[in-house]
């Protein structure tokens, strides 16, 4: 099953429904709750992520009885310092995105803890493409 | 403890989806930073926070929260109660500090996350 959302910049009051869809389909689907839950925290950070960074983007999600595949593909900065971007703590976040209560800089962290794999493709200036899968055997 | 008790001890009001009697809280954790909520399980746990919009209702649902005491006599608006609602979170409004909230509820017998 293949499932496509849009990314738009800066919308915090719509940001977190295609997680919250994807946690409905999951449901849905039978997934056991642990997969659903490291599934939905990876993908919600990653949603927040490109809301709060991004100029825009998109949301690609496929599920098959083995895994689920999530690529959030962003057109924005770009992150300069992956590394530094791992990182517990480190985040550019500006005062708006930390208002709504993120910015604490565990976005990367807690993505790379919930998922099996974790891909980032990122250019300075082009964007972000974040590929995230999880296992469910 | 009850949804309703922990509503009684921090003189709150409840809002949101209906306080569901059979749901037992053990455990608090008590944050206004979305992110620090989704790096753990919170089975059987509310969550104490003065974040009142709603990214803490998406959070919570991201991190199967079931009952959120909003702290510092924060109100949340129409579209945060409906999306509480919707994801059938019960809110609990406090007038107390979130510091107050969980000195009661950890008196009270409720048990820090970690």
């Amino acid at each position: 099953m293949h499932y496509t959302f849009d990314i738009e910049r800066g919308n915090f009051a719509d940001a977190g429904q295609a997680s919250s869809s994807v946690k409905r389909t999951l449901k849905q689907l039978g997934v056991a709750p642990a997969n659903i839950r490291r599934a939905v925290v990876a993908l919600f950070e990653a949603e927040i992520n490109a809301v709060a960074h991004a100029y825009g983007g998109t949301i690609d999600v496929d599920i098959d009885g083995s895994k689920i595949v999530m690529v959030v593909a962003d057109q924005g900065p770009g992150i300069p310092d992956l590394d530094a971007a791992m990182q517990e703590g480190w985040s550019t976040a500006s005062a708006k995105v930390r208002e709504m209560g993120y910015g604490a800089g565990m976005g990367l962290p807690n993505i790379k803890k919930n998922t099996d794999d974790l891909k980032i493709d990122t250019k300075v200036g082009v964007g972000t493409t974040v590929t995230m899968t999880i296992y469910l055997a | 403890m009850t949804i309703k008790e922990i509503a009684r001890l921090v003189d709150g009001v409840i809002v949101g989806a209906p306080a569901d009697d059979s749901y037992d809280v053990e455990k608090a954790f008590a944050s206004d930073l979305m992110s620090d909520v989704l790096r753990f399980s919170m089975d059987e746990t509310v969550l104490i926070s003065g974040l009142c919009n709603n990214q803490t209702m998406r959070t919570s649902e991201m991190a199967d929260l079931r009952v959120v005491v909003i702290g510092r006599d924060k109100q949340p608006d129409a579209e945060m109660l409906e999306l509480a609602e919707e994801l059938d979170i019960t809110l609990i409004k406090s007038k107390f500090s979130v510091f107050k909230i969980s000195g009661i509820l950890y008196e009270a017998g409720i048990q820090p996350l970690y």
